[in-house]
């Protein structure tokens, strides 16, 4: 993994990024002065105890909350100094979000949970090709209440991918998921990273998922403690936990 | 304090916003009841009092002229307690300083001491001493309200004679209540005053001596009224009785009993709907908390707690809402009612009247209050008592929408999936959904009802004083004249027509129903003063049939075609059987007309008059109104803009006051159902929308699919509300209307354009507090919960 011509193209670049919660006393330091780079295109696996800061990186990187102090790039773009219009239409073009508890809307049936994304994206996928990539093209006219976990939680992926997003970020995406599923879910995120080049994001407690990633970051008290790049990725399927 | 009870307060905190709106509503029910029993308790009290402190009669019997032995005669009938003999008559004023004379009632007291029966309240300086004919007692808000003190003098026309009087004392009287010129409705302190002097000066003055001209009886407790009735009646016939009467007909006692029964109906037919509706709304919002808060009773109970002690701690939240609302709902009764008894203060002439708080309404409206919340509560309990700790615990499945995905199949064609989420929630939840409709619609239809009122008044005005009457001045003789009096009226410079009319006082009897009211003669086709008809038409004067109010027809059970009693008051009393030839609707009072030398012919007296209608040119009024004060033969000149103007006085204020009232607190009910839905439905929405947030959906797009069911429940309500309101509007006005006055239920455009503003104006405050809640909502943790 040695490119000596092109420096490899950054899809996040951190500098400094700190986060404080409350004030005086109740201070709490979630993030300190963090630097990082996630390179595009790669699975990163962000791994640390409760507390230690993973959640709250996705989330400034991910455009849902704002750092205290320092910068975010994505790309080219500097998320930092963004109007929360911007970053609602930053959202809605690149990024697209898996959660431990799926967030379906349980009005919409699996294939319109889709189609709420492909509505307002730019360049969509068809809804029903991002079900059968996430392996799920028969069950499309189900209700979440009809659907098992796992395949709640791939209609969320499926979600997350049809607007065939830069990046994908999954906070705890198998938290509620047996391993059998769990290992399945995984694989979707595998697949999209190869067939459409997303980044993706993992925030996880499973240590053992690091094993799929191209880079895993490990967090403690607010910080990068270590990243270590993987020689050699293990197929989902192969994953013990 | 229990941790219990900690969370229970850092629950009602965190839902203040909900419990403030219920409360609210809880308070408006309290409110209505507790003001409107005290109102009715103190009004009824007070007026009880001083007709017993006073010794008002029980009976009054006027009469052409009796002698004052009667009276003893009148004492010997059975179940006759007290019996008086007085003399009254009408009287003119003429103050200096008015255009016209102002009419005045005569009443005589005895030459000393108090009368037995109908005395009179001595407000400032003292009783006329018989000794002294020139001194009189005047009626105290008329002195007041025309700078009359005791000591001034007043110059008065009785029985055709001007004389001057000295004011020795002002008074006020429980017969006088109420106090309105004769034929008009609404009171006027400055243009009707009662008189009272010595029986010898009065009887001198109106020829009455060693006689009277009214007789007033009180009864023994058990006595029967419709006997001692119709034996005064008998005693009083050689002597031209007039027809003796009960209390409940005096005219002043009847607006006071009306004006409490108004209030009686409203204290028992409006509470209930705000309680049933804060009832409604508990219930969504406790079933909410209930489903929101399953793994914690699933947790608590696991712990050891028992369905009771669990199910007590969400009654706690209940039963202070209850208890809440309750507090401010009397606090808010108790302060209104004190506003409002000033308000009847200036119509119902109380020497005092002060708000009673009665206490039964207090621990009614608490009782009541804690009982709707309850039951409203009871059937959330049921699901507390029916969750096991395991079953709790376990994060709940999506809500199942496959059944409303088929009810919304056919539209979704051409909806977007925000749209499809709306729809879907409305149908998912029909009986949510139709209990937050009715009660919107059921506050719409209350302002409807109330603004419809309004003009339902405007509409009485309109009709009376411009369709009905025509005319700008009315005039009265002192007896009946020859009709040619009215081609002297005419001959005035600037009157530019003139209608007679004759006016008699008549019982209308049919079977077993009688009215007192009074028998108008018109002529044929009559200009200045109109019988009209439901259209408004003018109604032709008929020589063989009287012309009813359709108001009258109802309390007489009577229809056209039939015939009727009529008992004339007047003349030598002819008792005369008339056929119904049409009926008329008039607004205010309950006319009888009858074509004007029919009624002389049936009087055996022709070609006689007893007042006229005027329509003059207003250049010339002053000089007419100066010349017909001159005039001996003429007892009363009435303005028809002072009518006019006292009668919308009095609906402006008292009872204009109350409708006020009314609207306000039905835009309350239409908020606070608006205002628990919208937030209800983000409480279960708030991580659905914090997904579309994440995905990159607009805070405007996100507000749609919230705001959008919202929109749709008030859309659902507006015509509904409207229905309700149109059929609400009708009875109300036959609850409201009375053979005194008629409320026509007026569509009026308008009060409907008034009430959807209200609502649509609550729906966007609503609206507008949850969005700045969506705005300000921290993702991130919405996202982060368990359902």
């Amino acid at each position: 993994m040695t490119d000596t011509t092109a420096k490899p193209i950054n899809s996040f670049t951190t500098s400094g990024l700190t986060k404080v919660y409350g004030e005086g006393k109740a201070q709490v330091h979630a993030l300190r002065h963090v630097d990082l780079e996630i390179p595009k295109g790669e699975i990163v696996v962000l791994l640390g105890p409760s507390g230690s800061g993973k959640s709250t990186l996705l989330n400034i990187i991910g455009g849902l909350d704002r750092a205290t102090s320092g910068t975010v790039h994505f790309e080219d773009q500097n998320l930092t100094g963004m109007t929360d219009a911007q970053l609602t239409s930053y959202r809605r073009d690149n990024v697209g979000f898996v959660f431990q508890f799926y967030n379906l809307m349980p009005s919409l049936t699996a294939r319109e949970n889709v189609e709420l994304v492909t509505e307002i994206a730019s360049n969509p996928m068809e809804p029903d090709e991002a079900l059968a990539l996430v392996g799920l093209h028969d069950r499309i006219h189900h209700f979440p209440a009809q659907l098992s976990g796992g395949e709640q939680q791939r209609v969320a992926i499926a979600r997350a991918v049809a607007k065939q997003p830069k990046v994908l970020f999954c906070d705890e995406p198998t938290g509620a998921l047996d391993s059998l599923t769990g290992r399945a879910v995984l694989n979707v995120l595998k697949d999209v990273n190869e067939k459409l080049g997303a980044t993706v994001l993992i925030v996880t407690h499973a240590a053992a998922t690091a094993a799929m990633a191209d880079r895993v970051i490990y967090f403690a008290d607010g910080n990068i403690r270590e990243v270590v790049e993987n020689k050699v990725k293990l197929a989902p399927e192969k994953i013990e936990w | 304090m229990t941790p219990l009870d900690h969370k229970l307060l850092r629950d009602l905190w965190r839902l203040k916003g909900q419990a403030v709106a219920i409360g609210l509503v809880i308070a408006v029910g309290v409110l209505v009841l507790v003001m409107m029993t005290g109102l009715v308790s103190s009004l009824t009290n007070t007026r009880d009092a001083y007709y017993q402190r006073y010794r008002l009669a029980d009976v009054f019997a006027p009469a052409v002229r009796a002698p004052q032995h009667l009276v003893r005669d009148l004492m010997a009938i059975p179940g006759v307690a007290a019996a008086e003999g007085r003399i009254t008559g009408g009287a003119l004023i003429d103050l200096p300083e008015q255009k016209l004379p102002l009419q005045a009632r005569a009443i005589s007291l005895p030459d000393f001491g108090a009368p037995r029966l109908n005395d009179i309240y001595l407000t400032d300086g003292r009783r006329p001493d018989g000794g002294h004919t020139d001194e009189i007692l005047l009626l105290r808000d008329f002195a007041v309200i025309n700078n009359l003190h005791p000591g001034d003098t007043l110059s008065a026309t009785m029985n055709g004679a001007r004389r001057i009087f000295r004011i020795v004392g002002l008074a006020q009287s429980p017969e006088f209540l109420y106090a309105t010129p004769p034929g008009e409705m609404a009171p006027d302190d400055a243009r009707f005053a009662v008189i009272w002097m010595g029986h010898t000066a009065l009887s001198a003055a109106y020829d009455m001596k060693g006689a009277f001209n009214e007789a007033l009886v009180s009864l023994e407790p058990q006595a029967n009224l419709e006997a001692v009735l119709d034996g005064v009646d008998r005693l009083l016939d050689p002597y031209g009785g007039l027809g003796a009467y009960g209390l409940k007909d005096q005219l002043s006692n009847r607006f006071i009993s009306e004006e409490i029964n108004g209030l009686q109906v409203m204290s028992v037919a409006i509470p209930p709907i705000f309680l049933g509706i804060a009832a409604f709304l508990l219930y969504i919002v406790i079933l909410r908390m209930v489903q929101a808060e399953r793994e914690q009773i699933g947790l608590i109970k696991a712990f050891g707690y028992t369905n009771a002690e669990v199910a007590t701690h969400y009654f706690k939240m209940i039963l202070a809402i209850a208890i809440g609302g309750a507090v401010a709902g009397c606090l808010m009764g108790i302060g209104a009612g004190r506003a409002m008894t000033g308000l009847y203060q200036l119509y119902f002439k109380f020497p005092f009247l002060l708000f009673a708080i009665e206490p039964a309404s207090l621990v009614t409206g608490f009782a009541i209050s804690v009982l709707a919340a309850s039951a409203g509560g009871v059937f959330v309990l049921r699901k507390v008592f029916a969750l096991t700790p395991a079953v709790a615990m376990h994060p709940p499945a999506p809500a199942d929408y496959s059944g409303s995905g088929r009810v919304t199949g056919w539209l979704d064609t051409f909806l977007d999936q925000p749209s499809r989420m709306v729809l879907r929630r409305l149908t998912r939840h029909p009986g949510q959904m139709s209990g937050a409709v009715i009660g919107i619609a059921a506050g719409m239809s209350l302002s409807v009802a109330m603004v419809s009122l309004l003009a339902s008044f405007e509409r009485t005005l309109d009709l009376t004083f411009n369709t009905v009457d025509r005319s700008d001045l009315t005039v009265t003789f002192t007896h009946p004249m020859s009709d040619k009096t009215i081609y002297e009226l005419q001959r005035i410079r600037g009157v530019i027509e003139v209608e007679p009319a004759r006016i008699v006082p008549v019982i209308l009897r049919n079977r077993l129903k009688n009215y007192r009211g009074a028998l108008i003669g018109l002529i044929e086709k009559p200009r200045l003063y109109r019988a009209i008809d439901d259209k408004t038409a003018p109604i032709l004067l008929r020589k063989d049939g009287i012309i009813l109010a359709r108001a009258l027809a109802e309390i007489l059970d009577i229809r056209p075609g039939e015939m009727l009693r009529v008992d004339v008051l007047d003349s030598h009393r002819p008792k005369l059987t008339i056929p119904v030839a049409g009926l008329s609707d008039s607004l205010l009072g309950s006319p009888v007309y009858l074509e004007l030398s029919a009624l002389n012919l049936a009087l055996g007296q022709p070609n006689r008059v007893s007042g006229a209608f005027l329509r003059i040119d207003s250049v010339y009024r002053d000089a007419i109104l100066s010349k017909l004060k001159g005039m001996h033969a003429i007892s009363s000149v009435t303005r028809k803009q002072d009518t006019r103007a006292a009668f919308e006085k009095m609906m402006d204020s008292s009872s204009g006051a109350m409708r006020y009232v009314m609207v306000a607190i039905a835009a309350i009910i239409t908020f606070g159902i608006v205002y628990n839905s919208a937030r209800i439905a983000y409480a279960e929405r708030a991580r659905d929308l914090a997904s579309l947030q994440v995905m990159g959906f607009t805070k405007g797009e996100v507000a749609f699919v919230l705001l959008g069911e919202l929109g749709v429940v008030t859309l659902i309500a507006l015509p509904l509300g409207a229905v309700l309101g149109h059929y609400l509007t009708f009875a109300v006005s036959k609850g409201f209307s009375t053979d005194l006055y008629q409320i026509p239920a007026v569509y009026s455009p308008e009060s409907y354009g008034f009430a959807a503003i209200a609502v649509i104006g609550s729906a966007v405050v609503s609206g507008w507090l949850v969005k700045r809640d969506i705005d300000t909502a921290d993702l991130v943790s919405v996202l982060k919960t368990r359902e």
